[in-house]
């Protein structure tokens, strides 16, 4: 524990380096004095959004000759397939062209449809290109930019339709973009692009139009519920921190998104980082507290890089520091690595990591709007949730309401992924069946195999089967079907997965990731994954299936903390929805969707010609026959290592 | 760390950082982020320096470097290779590239190969599940590998370097 006096000693001590990166730098202060000066130059910065902002089709023969924005979608999945290569190439192609100033390039956050990255949107004339690769750069400015013609290549095609889209693509027709709002159509990575996009605007309402008790009635009015899993409502939170006296409080950012499959969190940093500050900023201004900590993962480079140019021109803009925009706000923000600890997500496990000691987490109450960071008062808010606040407080608490189920209001971002065609990142109001996001959205299963379920909320949630397509998504729904919403990965799976071995996958995970404080969380979770085992390797027995249910729900009642109280989910809706693939694996000593290795068995059928292959592939030679005669495998010695049905050329092998 | 640094160099440059932070304990995380970056990894002789500059107990430095799985206190090879374990991975096949992978390499996860060149990993989930299966080598994403000749293709680049 640290003490109050060096807490305060260095709370001065950040106040201290508020003012530094101009002085530095000896050029003349950029600091916006006041709502005016703000207004001033988001009048001055429109003109960057120009372009992006025509309501009326302009034909991309039309927009020749006029100032062109190139927007290179700079998220993780497209930085990942050489995005930023694009960008140097378009600069130097354009350059050589004489287009260097007509024409400008920017790299953008998340596009959204990753599956089909990397993606750019060249404006005014909204023509989306896909699967852009570094050899396409000099086409696109042949065609596009000299010719004034579309590349018809590059268009998106939907499968189904034939059909090929510029833009208005089928991916975004159900979708709503409330918290991914400018992810994609501003550059992150200069503030007077969000400026122009009524950036900050919020923020001076709430300073200058506002007191705190209007702020958090309005919060609390527009329902909004917080988006890293648990939804309690965030209106309430800030309320409770407000109402708790202390001479200092704290608000910390949750952008420790640790479920293997979501990358929601990270996309809105990468694309939008200033909503978040701002987000902040109000929450700062309402709870009263000077200030905040974005607690991020270390193995989010990207998100960090943007996050740090954010921090530093709102510095070097007086949005963060003293006297923020003329008011007595005095707000900074200071950003805080995690170092790989899953259960660092749970918010007093969260407190402990930014404290500088073991991620544990400790019994609540009291809660960290009690008694939080060193001690003090703290709300800790998830990264989607801050992105919702600045448009609730322009639009209005009734807006946000408007949008949604009757206990689930807004939008809610998923992390589409698995076996689906359209992988990517999705936003739709809350009430979306599921159904529509898998099937409209996500353009249906991959290789048009049958679906099988989806899962939601990573190692906390479950998987959700066929007959509960329909149900429309929201808190309580999910829960209701054994699910949760969770951060909002949401995994595809097909006919190909075995639903035992996924439930036995994010067992292995909590078994990883349980911090070990409590009994039950960490001998609980490695006893339920030692029968998974058995189960999947064919030593398993149908006490072990009972044996499975009852330590679950002790787990789920005796843990401390929300990993353990969720890791029994998987095991238990994999246990009701698909209990006839448990008996298989337990009774049958088979795995219907071949996947379990020990419980597979090779057959070499009638299709075989004798070639003698497999039988020189096999690693220990349990394959025997005469040369231009059908091949037998000794079922007591083969190892169930496939290489023989990998190497066969007439696909005589097969396996079940 | 290259080799015409020495390692008292080393030192002094952590030590210049922690001399820089306006506050030492609670930043503890973020030294041994920095230390890690520096050394390479954090050894039991490094995390004792730390515990000394920053006047904790060593057994609290140790405590949270075992605590998260980022801090490893064995040295690397020359390149690491993270697969991604995430869920979106997992259903696409990173099972078997992770096996391929050992396979190559002739190593287990979490283990360096014995010239030093590769050390293997799992990480969950780097948010590339558009490009799943994923491995990650020094950094850099690649993406949809799913035969064993790709992984060989993918080793054979580093190996040349």
């Amino acid at each position: 524990m640290i003490s109050i006096e060096s807490n305060n000693n260095w709370h001065d001590m950040n106040q201290l380096t508020v003012q530094e990166p101009s002085l530095k730098e000896g050029k003349p202060s950029m600091k916006l004095k006041n709502t005016a000066a703000l207004n001033a130059l988001k009048a001055q910065s429109l003109g960057l959004l120009e372009n992006r902002r025509v309501t009326k089709p302009v034909t991309t023969k039309d927009a020749q000759g006029l100032p062109r924005h190139i927007m290179v979608c700079g998220g993780t999945g497209c930085h990942a397939s050489d995005s930023p290569q694009i960008v140097n190439l378009f600069k130097e192609e354009l350059k050589r062209r004489g287009l260097a100033d007509q024409v400008e390039v920017l790299q953008t956050g998340c596009f959204g449809f990753c599956e089909k990255g990397p993606i750019l949107e060249i404006h005014p004339d909204n023509t989306l290109y896909i699967q852009v690769s570094t050899d396409d750069v000099v086409d696109i400015v042949e065609e596009h930019f000299i010719q004034g013609r579309r590349l018809e290549r590059l268009l998106y095609t939907d499968p189904k339709t034939e059909k090929s889209y510029a833009s208005d693509l089928p991916f975004y027709h159900s979708q709503l973009r409330v918290a991914l709002r400018n992810c994609s159509y501003i550059a992150p990575e200069d503030i007077r692009e969000y400026i122009a996009a009524d950036g900050y605007q919020a923020l001076a309402n709430v300073l200058f139009n506002m007191n705190p008790g209007e702020v958090v009635e309005v919060i609390k009015k527009s329902g909004l519920r917080g988006r890293g899993g648990g939804g309690f409502p965030t209106g309430l939170k800030w309320e409770f921190t407000r109402n708790n006296e202390a001479k200092q409080r704290y608000i910390i950012c949750n952008a420790d998104e640790g479920d293997p499959g979501a990358f929601m969190d990270r996309s809105i940093l990468e694309g939008d980082p200033h909503s978040v500050l701002e987000a902040m900023l109000i929450a700062g201004s309402t709870i009263g507290a000077t200030q905040g900590f974005i607690y991020v993962r270390a193995e989010y480079p990207l998100a960090i890089h943007r996050l740090e140019i954010a921090i530093k021109q709102a510095r070097d803009y007086g949005l963060l520091g003293k006297g923020i925009l003329g008011s007595d706000l005095c707000f900074d923000i200071e950003i805080k690595y995690g170092a790989g600890a899953f259960v660092c997500g749970e918010e007093t496990a969260l407190i402990h990591s930014i404290e500088g000691t073991r991620g544990e987490p400790c019994v609540k109450p009291p809660y960290p709007a009690q008694e939080g960071l060193w001690g003090k008062p703290t709300c800790v808010n998830n990264v989607e949730t801050l992105a919702n606040i600045p448009p609730i407080i322009l639009k209005g608490a009734d807006w946000f309401a408007s949008i949604g189920t009757e206990k689930s209001k807004g939008t809610k971002v998923f992390a589409l992924a698995g076996k689906i065609n359209n992988v990517g990142l999705v936003e739709v109001p809350m009430g979306t069946t599921l159904r529509k996001i898998i099937f409209e959205i996500g353009g249906g299963i991959k290789d048009d195999k049958v679906f099988k379920a989806a899962q939601t909320g990573g190692p906390s949630g479950g998987c959700i089967p066929t007959q509960h397509l329909d149900i429309p998504i929201d808190y309580e729904s999910l829960v209701s079907i054994g699910s949760m919403m969770g951060s909002g990965g949401l995994i595809v799976m097909d006919e190909g997965d075995c639903m035992v071995n996924i439930a036995k996958f994010f067992l292995e995970f909590s078994v990883d990731e349980s911090c070990g404080r409590c009994t039950a969380c960490r001998v609980g979770t490695k006893r339920l994954h030692e029968i998974l085992i058995r189960i999947t390797e064919g030593q398993g027995t149908l006490e072990d299936l009972d044996n499975l249910v009852e330590l679950s729900k002790i787990v789920k009642t005796s843990s401390l903390c929300g990993l353990g109280q969720s890791a029994p989910n998987p095991i238990l809706s994999t246990i009701e929805y698909f209990r006839d693939e448990y008996l298989a694996h337990i009774v049958d000593k088979t795995c219907p969707a071949g996947v379990c290795k020990g419980l597979l068995k090779y057959e070499i059928t009638d299709k075989c010609v004798g070639c003698t292959l497999c039988a020189k592939k096999c690693p220990v030679s349990c394959i025997s026959g005469k040369p231009k005669e059908r091949y037998v495998i000794d079922q007591d010695r083969c190892i169930k290592c496939g290489a023989c049905k990998e190497q066969c050329h007439f696909d005589a092998i097969i396996h079940h | 760390m290259s080799d015409n640094t020495s390692v008292d160099d080393l030192y002094r440059q952590l030590d210049n950082y922690i001399d820089s932070l306006p506050y030492k304990k609670e930043n503890l995380i973020g030294v041994l982020h920095r230390a890690q970056e520096i050394f390479g990894f954090l050894p039991n002789k490094l995390q004792l320096h730390i515990a000394q500059k920053l006047d904790l107990p060593a057994a609290k430095v140790y405590g949270v470097v075992s605590f998260y799985s980022f801090f490893t206190m064995k040295p690397r090879g020359k390149h690491t290779a993270h697969i991604c374990m995430g869920t979106a991975c997992f259903v696409r096949g990173a099972e078997k590239l992770k096996d391929e992978l050992e396979k190559q390499l002739g190593i287990k996860t979490g283990q360096t190969t014995e010239d030093n060149l590769f050390s293997l990993d799992s990480l969950r989930c780097i948010g590339a599940c558009g490009l799943a299966p994923v491995i990650m080598i020094d950094g850099k994403v690649q993406s949809r590998i799913h035969k064993p000749a790709e992984v060989k293709e993918v080793l054979d680049k580093y190996r040349e370097q």
